[in-house]
């Protein structure tokens, strides 16, 4: 498995985790699959639910209403929701033990590592089918 | 039975379902449904359910436009026609700023836990991440100290003000004789850092009021309320409200104790059980009416038990319950709670939106002396000075009679009306007497002289403090209690 999307959407996540540091943002990834191939189409960030405002700095949440609304308006462009992404302030975009007891198989998880407001490395993860971790995925830019 | 129900599967699920995003299926409630989705697709229990069977977090469950959570949970009727949908809500977050481990020490010491499924070394770092506030270090607060320190709670926050008194020990298992007169939290944290000195303690040595709460609570995921009057109940619950965090709230009279967890973005509040409260004086608190030593610790240890569920996710909270048990009968009860649309707190149209005096909101008017005026009140000394020039005045005892057996006022004219039986007996007192009511503190027997004022009585004195005072200031020799 491999996502692909382009240099404009990567900036497009970039900038939205420099702008929200110190608190983690979020977002959802819409595209198309073709083969083994996840294609990013979109990205569209999304506020960060999480209800306890303090804990934003290490928490996000993204709310079923928003996931349910934009499956439907995917579906209804012929696209999928093909995954998320959010930001680890000062941190390693490698998953948390709290990413996974939340993580839903097959989508992508792209994480997005911000150091003292500086958007640097960046990876994506797929929870393993038996929920033990995850593998990570490659990323293909393009463009 | 409905016969023809559907299922909607969202993408990340679908590669486990066969690949289909609808299904059909048969069953009374969601919970058979579901049942059935996952009795034929066994791939996708894993992902919906945790290890002790329940429902992730972050796992959805609509009934056509309804979250199930909100309506009947798993026993949510369905009908023929109707949609049940799965949807994913996402989260997550940064690990490195709390990610923990345990040494080689703490497994030791955590080992009966570690072997339970529902807990594991997963659930044990849970505890050791969570942080817990204690709103009171009395008869719950010892429990409540004790066992979520020895159970690897990592963080514990204390509030309270109080020093440690001898009749506290009758209940208060943290504090030692030893600890009589010293501050209640500086005893604690000693005595809880002995049993485990993984935990972090954290003391707030004052009175939790309106201008502190919040700013003390936000530190914390769990709110454990362990208090003893009205207005804290409330201040406590109001926060929690405010701040969306859990109040696993206990309480305790004489024989009866009540546990639950007011959780206001899962279930009711406690304004939605109680949105007044009682009058100021008709529910006594332990220290009038009395409390079994043994009841906060069975009390203080549900709750307990709930907040450590709470952490772990593991069970069914007593979020929308109350459980009232009565140690005479040997026997626990529960009620159902409903959220209350018109709480002016979490309902729907709030017109609470910070926190208020809660004093003032309990009818609480500061000081003990329940709105007499001076004219009214005698202090100790005066009284007994003029009792030593050998004045004739009539001192009243209203306290009930098994309270009489610790001691009483050596004086000569006492008489013995508890304060029920005033209405009835007040012929047996003279007008024309200089009269004097007493009582432990002063509170009942201000009762008494407003009932003997309406009647007619004027050489009336209430005896400021009661025994408490008369002991201080007087005759040493009387025991408080």
């Amino acid at each position: 498995m491999s996502v692909m999307w382009t240099n404009a959407l990567r900036a497009t996540v970039c900038r939205h985790s420099e702008r929200g540091y110190p608190d983690e943002v979020c977002g959802l990834l819409i595209g198309v699959m073709q083969g083994d191939e996840k294609i990013v189409r979109e990205v569209m960030p999304v506020e960060n639910a999480w209800e306890q405002v303090d804990e934003r700095r290490r928490r996000f949440q993204i709310g079923p209403e928003v996931i349910a609304r934009e499956e439907r308006r995917a579906r209804e462009a012929g696209m999928v929701l093909i995954g998320f992404y959010h930001s680890h302030p000062d941190s390693e975009p490698r998953p948390s033990e709290t990413d996974r007891d939340f993580a839903w198989p097959t989508y992508s998880y792209i994480i997005q590592g911000v150091y003292k407001g500086i958007a640097l490395d960046l990876k994506s993860w797929v929870l393993k089918d038996d929920r033990s971790g995850y593998n990570e995925e490659r990323i293909i830019e393009r463009g | 039975m409905a016969e023809n129900v559907t299922i909607l599967i969202p993408t990340a699920l679908r590669q486990f379902a066969g690949g289909k995003e609808q299904v059909q299926l048969a069953g009374g409630t969601v919970g058979e449904v579901l049942g059935q989705l996952t009795g034929k697709y066994a791939d996708l229990k894993k992902h919906l359910y945790n290890d002790s069977g329940q429902l992730r977090s972050f796992v959805n469950i609509y009934l056509n436009d309804e979250d199930i959570r909100y309506l009947r949970k798993d026993a949510t009727p369905v009908a023929s026609g109707d949609t049940v949908t799965i949807v994913p809500s996402i989260a997550g977050g940064a690990a490195t700023m709390e990610d923990v481990e345990l040494s080689a020490d703490e497994i030791g010491r955590y080992s009966r836990h570690l072997i339970m499924p529902e807990v594991t070394l997963a659930g044990q770092k849970k505890l050791k991440q969570a942080r817990v506030l204690l709103v009171g270090a009395g008869g719950l607060g010892a429990p409540l100290g004790l066992y979520l320190t020895a159970a690897g709670v990592g963080h514990i926050g204390i509030v309270d003000a109080d020093v440690v008194d001898s009749s506290n020990l009758q209940r208060q298992v943290t504090y030692t004789t030893e600890d009589i007169g010293t501050s209640k939290l500086e005893a604690a944290k000693r005595r809880l850092i002995a049993l485990n000195p993984y935990t972090d303690i954290t003391t707030f040595e004052t009175r939790l009021s309106s201008e502190n709460a919040l700013d003390i609570f936000k530190d914390y995921d769990i709110i454990v309320d362990g208090t003893d009057n009205f207005p804290t109940r409330y201040l406590v619950n109001d926060a929690c409200v405010l701040l969306g965090k859990p109040n696993v709230y206990g309480s305790i009279f004489r024989f009866e104790g009540q546990v639950s967890i007011f959780y206001a973005k899962e279930g009711p509040c406690y304004r939605c059980l109680y949105p007044e409260p009682p009058p100021p004086g008709l529910v006594p608190s332990c220290a009038e009416g009395g409390v079994l030593g043994v009841l906060p610790g069975i009390v203080g240890a549900l709750q307990a038990a709930e907040t450590l569920k709470l952490i772990l996710g593991i069970g069914d909270p007593l979020v929308g319950r109350l459980l009232r048990f009565d140690a005479l009968k040997m026997q626990f009860r529960e009620y159902k709670l409903r959220k209350d649309p018109t709480c002016p707190i979490c309902g729907e149209h709030t017109t609470i939106h910070h926190l208020i005096d809660y004093d003032e909101f309990c009818g609480i008017t500061p000081g003990p002396e329940v709105n007499l005026e001076a004219q009214w009140e005698i202090a100790p000394r005066e009284l007994k000075q003029r009792l030593d020039t050998g004045e004739h005045i009539v001192i009243v005892d209203v306290r009930e009679p098994h309270e009489w057996a610790l001691g009483t006022i050596k004086e000569p004219d006492v008489r013995f009306i508890p304060l029920g039986d005033v209405p009835a007996r007040m012929h047996e007192l003279d007008s024309a007497d200089e009269i004097v009511l007493q009582c432990r503190s002063g509170v009942r027997s201000a009762k008494a002289l407003g009932i003997l004022k309406d009647a007619g009585f004027r050489k009336l004195k209430n005896l400021t403090g009661g025994i408490l005072a008369w002991s201080d200031d007087v005759d040493p020799s009387l025991p408080k209690y």
